[in-house]
């Protein structure tokens, strides 16, 4: 990692075999994600952003290039490794939110917790203060079904953001959330960007989350078509 | 973790009543089965130890050669310095001496013309030596139906079918005609003083129960014998023990030629019992192992079916870094809560089943009028140790190898397709 880089994309290609052929979902990408970024993966359908989170999430590998993540080579990783980077690092945030429906919400977010064997009394603060930061510590012992879909969302930030992890992946976050809940959303992981330094990076086509990225990486067909700094006001 | 799966199993009832359900009852069946056939195999290897073949069994050779005729003309003969002898040599074992006959049982009227008369299957035992084991062993006693016990020579038993058959009423002279050991006409008369009902079908059918000395008197077998029986010291046939005495016995008449020499067999070789007997020994690994298949099978669809409804939640486990084998470990420790809970509520009912089938049985009398087998007409259940931990292999095996087949589905899930998956 050098100069807070966090994320190294160089010439990374990604292809699926399909029938005796391939298809190319991604070509020629070359990034850099620096620390603290709130950057979004934006483009169609079919556009490779969700080819690209998986593979910074370390739930792909890349076809040829190379891909750094915190100082780990993705498509060197094994099976192991590749688990232990995203229990340790990484944050997920998934568009419909797949939140344990048998566990309340302090359980849901403990469960990173639970992984990294940790102590329950630390397990308890950092579950509390997770809470605290998406505003739902009245709710801790409601049951995702009792919960509005905005709430669930707000565990789900709560669950990716429980361990601190360097870099949080969100896939369409808001894709199933009205337009209040999303500015909501979107407020709470801008809030947290800002005072945890907390890396987020969007794949989405949501003008709504558009709206609140400071970097847009625009995709197409495969290839970074835009890379541009948004400056806020 | 482990709070977290039991909470996670006690919330959840698809993932934990209907395995438990499925377990309970497999264990259930289990136990119950086992302890019913165990009982209902001791119970006819009992009776046929009882009353017909002992632990292990002493004839002329002739007289096993032809055995299912009784042929009291080929009985052994010097009984009394032979049993002697087996007494000196195995001190612990009780020996006893009977002699099975057949005849006609003629009941006179007032002016001694026949009444009524029936054939009967006799039994010559020691009813009324001091010490004498065999009313215990028989159960003689606790058998009587009406009447008491015959406390001095020519006093007999019939059995209660037998009596009211034929009009017997008690004190009555009942004569006897059969044929001796050497093939001439044998008569006597006999008083009836009881009537026994022992619960086997064919010895309650037509059964005669007399003195041994008396019958030997009778048939002209002095210091003879059909038959002597040798019990194991403890009271429960074991068939090493018995084959191993049965050899020492047969070696020292190898190498005799005469057709009287005494010959020793066991429960097993002489009751055609060896299937039965092979089958008990196996049950308990032949219930557990058939239900251990069954169950597996069962459970491994339930585990199927609750694959798929926990697709997303591995998903998530997967996508937030938990390892493959991790979840895969935590599925089977699942499985070992849910295979405990349904093995005891299992076992327990299974046992409370079975207790009052060994208490109470089910009585079969009306289904056996014609049987010619010693099965006792009430079948009883039997609780050994085994009762109590056979259900824990079908229980636990079946639950653990269910989840096992089931999860190796989590081994081939592509992390790749996690967003995919999880956002439909």
């Amino acid at each position: 990692m050098k100069n807070g880089q966090l994320i190294t994309i160089k010439e990374l290609v990604k292809d699926y075999p399909v029938g005796k052929g391939y298809f190319r979902a991604l070509e020629d990408i070359n990034l850099t994600i620096g620390e603290g970024e709130f950057a979004g993966l934006v483009g169609p359908s079919g556009s490779g952003k969700t080819t690209l989170l998986n593979i910074v999430g370390s739930l792909d590998v890349p076809t040829k290039g190379e891909v750094n993540v915190l100082g780990q080579s993705i498509g060197s990783l094994n099976a192991r490794q590749s688990a232990n980077l995203r229990n340790h690092s990484l944050g997920f945030i998934f568009q419909t939110y797949n939140l344990l429906p048998v566990y309340n919400v302090f359980e849901n977010v403990e469960l990173p917790l639970l992984l990294l064997k940790m102590e329950k009394d630390k397990r308890r603060e950092l579950v509390d203060q997770a809470l605290e930061w998406v505003g739902l510590q009245d709710k801790r012992k409601s049951r995702p079904a009792q919960l509005s879909g905005g709430e669930c969302q707000r565990v789900s930030i709560a669950r990716a953001m429980v361990k601190s992890p360097k870099i949080v992946l969100a896939d369409e976050p808001t894709a199933n959330l009205d337009a209040k809940n999303s500015h909501n959303i979107l407020q709470t992981m801008e809030k947290l960007n800002q005072e945890l330094k907390t890396t987020f990076i969007f794949a989405t086509h949501d003008d709504k989350v558009i709206q609140y990225l400071h970097r847009k990486i625009s995709l197409d067909d495969g290839r970074v078509v835009n890379d541009e700094q948004i400056i806020k006001e | 973790m482990i709070t977290f799966i039991i909470k996670g199993l006690i919330r959840d009832h698809h993932r934990s009543l209907f395995p438990i359900i499925m377990v309970t009852i497999g264990v259930f069946i289990t136990v119950f089965f086992q302890a019913f056939m165990g009982g209902f195999l001791t119970d006819m290897i009992d009776s046929t130890a009882r009353f017909s073949s002992g632990h292990v069994k002493i004839m002329s050779r002739a007289y096993a050669e032809n055995s299912d005729q009784v042929p009291n003309d080929l009985a052994l003969t010097g009984v009394n310095e032979l049993m002697t002898k087996l007494k000196q040599e195995y001190p612990d074992m009780t020996w006893v001496k009977r002699i099975q006959f057949g005849g006609l049982l003629d009941i006179p009227d007032e002016n001694g013309e026949t009444r009524s008369q029936a054939t009967v299957a006799g039994l010559g035992v020691d009813l009324l030596s001091p010490g004498s084991t065999e009313i215990k062993t028989m159960n003689i006693a606790k058998s009587v139906k009406s009447g008491r016990m015959p406390q001095s020579p020519c006093e007999v038993l019939v059995s209660n079918d037998m009596a009211q058959r034929l009009g017997i009423n008690l004190g009555e002279s009942a004569t006897l005609i059969s044929s001796s050991m050497y093939g001439s006409l044998a008569i006597s008369n006999f008083t009836v003083v009881g009537t026994i009902h022992f619960g086997i079908e064919m010895m309650d059918r037509g059964a005669m129960i007399v003195d041994v000395a008396d019958i030997q008197q009778v048939l002209n077998m002095e210091n003879a014998a059909g038959e002597i029986l040798g019990y194991l010291p403890d009271g429960v046939y074991n068939d090493e023990k018995s084959q191993m005495i049965a050899n020492k016995f047969n070696q020292k008449y190898a190498d005799s030629v005469d057709e009287f020499a005494p010959v020793m067999g066991t429960l097993k070789e002489i009751s055609n019992l060896s299937d039965y007997l092979d089958l008990a020994n196996n049950m308990a690994a032949t219930i557990a192992f058939i239900f251990v298949i069954i169950m597996s099978i069962v459970l491994w669809n339930a585990g199927l079916l609750g694959g798929l409804r926990r697709y997303g939640e591995v998903g998530v486990r997967l996508a937030i870094g938990e390892h493959k084998r991790h979840i895969y470990l935590s599925l089977i420790y699942e499985s070992i809560c849910i295979g405990l809970v349904g093995t005891v509520i299992g076992t327990a009912l299974g046992l409370t089943a079975g207790y009052f089938m060994q208490k109470y049985g089910l009585d079969f009398s009306s289904t056996m009028k014609n049987i010619n087998m010693m099965i006792p007409l009430v079948f009883k259940a039997k609780i050994t140790p085994v009762t109590f931990y056979i259900g824990f292999f079908p229980g636990l095996l079946s639950t653990t190898l269910g989840t096992a087949l089931a999860g190796i589905g989590i081994y081939k899930r592509q992390t790749a397709s996690l967003f995919k998956e999880l956002e439909t």
